[in-house]
């Protein structure tokens, strides 16, 4: 494997005085994990099994972190790939929790309102979500069709979906919680904090 | 069968088992029954908030976890069928635990003290804690030397804070090889199938199953056991391979081995048909 992108990401040269000293501090405390001990083995991106599909590997967003490069650390596409499948975090021989640094950037993107490069994988997690305030359960029609709509991605997977109705395995009617009101609950005092 | 009392358990069964892989939640059911325990429905359960909620809000994840958590019985334990509901609920669990203010959160919207006592175990672990016998006690019929490759996806991956927890690798081999199968090594029992990518990256995802398969078609194993509905679904629909191998679920095959009745209604369920497999080992009639 050759990760030949350097921090600053497609080449460029990072400006070291550019960058945000308290950044990786906050990230620490977010994610609860030390990642100042890791040594850059790529273990995690060895093992990733996305690490492909993601514009840094895993070691290398915790690079950009270390040197505190905000911007690219939190508006790269590498924390919305990640599963959180703990490959990572597994293999790992500084035992660091890797999945927990991806998730203290994706709540901090989002709360900073980052650029996102994978704005899909948002739409389906918020889709997956509008299908829980609804129904206070997942419908996975449901789900696809939101996403789908919100996407603009009409075609793909229209055999995957006709197999799975065939088979029965595709609910038209949802699976509900009786009271539904409490789950909604939840969801509004989630926005007043 | 086993002919001892039936121990009761509270039981989440999580959206994936009531809906897309109901087969999975039939045949764990009629195997829990014989071996002795009795499931307990959480009455009005919701979703755990799986991945989505854990992405994006930490506070709505743990709010709705904990709704479930309020709805079990005092004093038993919670059994959860799936390995990323049981991940969630118990981080909820540990969170609650080890948090004075979650706890009057939790007791102000539930009114009800949180249980700290509460035990959340997998549908693995309760059988780690059967003995053999028990597992395999009163089974009808042997699984006559059926090939298969064991599949846990992710669900064994511990990150460090629960390093020191049991693991449970290897227990799927174990009982199915009591109950006459053949486990077949191979080096993929431990890949992600790719979760919520799935939808929103199937161009990353297809890659990824099929190399799940053609290992497993290497090992000369005649199917692939899950003990996830998840991956279930996954290997069964991003599997783009011209010869591809069956997916059953680990409670079919222990349900089948214990000589349930009911399961056509399952088979008949699986976007690849696991019959021909079966009746060959002389599994089905």
């Amino acid at each position: 494997m050759t990760d030949q992108t350097p921090p600053g990401g497609n080449g460029r040269p990072v400006n070291l005085t550019a960058c945000d000293q308290s950044f990786a501090a906050t990230v620490r405390k977010h994610a609860g994990t030390n990642f100042s001990a890791c040594l850059h083995c790529k273990s995690c991106s060895g093992g990733c099994p996305f690490s492909e599909a993601m514009q840094h590997k895993p070691n290398g967003v915790i690079r950009l972190v270390q040197l505190g490069l905000r911007r690219e650390a939190l508006e790269n596409d590498t924390m919305w790939i990640c599963v959180g499948c703990h490959t990572c975090s597994v293999q790992c021989p500084m035992n660091i929790d890797i999945a927990a640094v991806m998730d203290a950037l994706r709540h901090m993107a989002l709360a900073t309102n980052a650029e996102l490069p994978q704005p899909d994988i948002l739409t389906f997690h918020q889709a997956v979500l509008a299908s829980i305030q609804t129904y206070g359960r997942t419908h996975k029609l449901d789900i696809m069709m939101r996403y789908k709509l919100k996407a603009r991605d009409f075609f793909s997977d229209m055999n995957v979906g006709l197999r799975m109705l065939a088979k029965r395995k595709l609910d038209l009617t949802p699976s509900r919680v009786r009271q539904v009101e409490e789950v909604r609950a939840l969801f509004d005092a989630t926005v007043e904090d | 069968m086993a002919t001892s009392k039936l121990i009761d358990m509270a039981y989440f069964p999580g959206c994936s088992l009531a809906t897309t892989a109901k087969e999975s939640n039939a045949s764990l059911i009629a195997y829990c029954r014989r071996i002795g325990v009795n499931l307990i429905e959480l009455p009005d359960w919701n979703c755990c908030g799986s991945s989505s909620a854990h992405s994006l809000s930490r506070q709505l994840a743990l709010d709705l976890a904990s709704r479930n958590l309020a709805q079990i019985p005092e004093g038993l334990p919670l059994l959860v069928a799936c390995p990323s509901c049981t991940l969630r609920l118990d981080e909820a669990r540990h969170h609650l635990q080890t948090h004075a203010t979650a706890r009057t959160r939790f007791e102000a919207n539930w009114n009800r003290p949180f249980d700290s006592g509460l035990k959340i175990v997998h549908f693995l672990e309760l059988l780690e804690n059967k003995t053999a016998s028990n597992n395999s006690n009163g089974h009808c019929q042997s699984l006559n030397g059926l090939k298969f490759v064991p599949y846990y996806g992710c669900m064994l991956n511990r990150p460090p804070s629960i390093r020191s927890e049991k693991n449970l690798f290897g227990l799927m081999e174990k009982i199915l090889a009591q109950l006459g199968a053949e486990p077949m090594r191979w080096s993929y029992h431990s890949k992600c199938c790719g979760t919520f990518l799935s939808v929103a990256r199937p161009d990353a995802v297809v890659p990824l199953v099929n190399r799940i398969f053609e290992n497993a078609v290497d090992t000369r194993a005649k199917c692939i056991v899950t003990a996830c509905a998840m991956c279930h679904m996954n290997l069964e629909i991003r599997c783009t391979r011209k010869e591809k191998l069956p997916v059953l679920h680990f409670s079919e095959l222990l349900s089948l081995a214990m000589g349930a009745g009911d399961h056509p209604d399952w088979f008949a369920r699986h976007l690849i048909d696991p019959r021909p497999v079966l009746t060959t080992y002389g599994l089905l009639g």
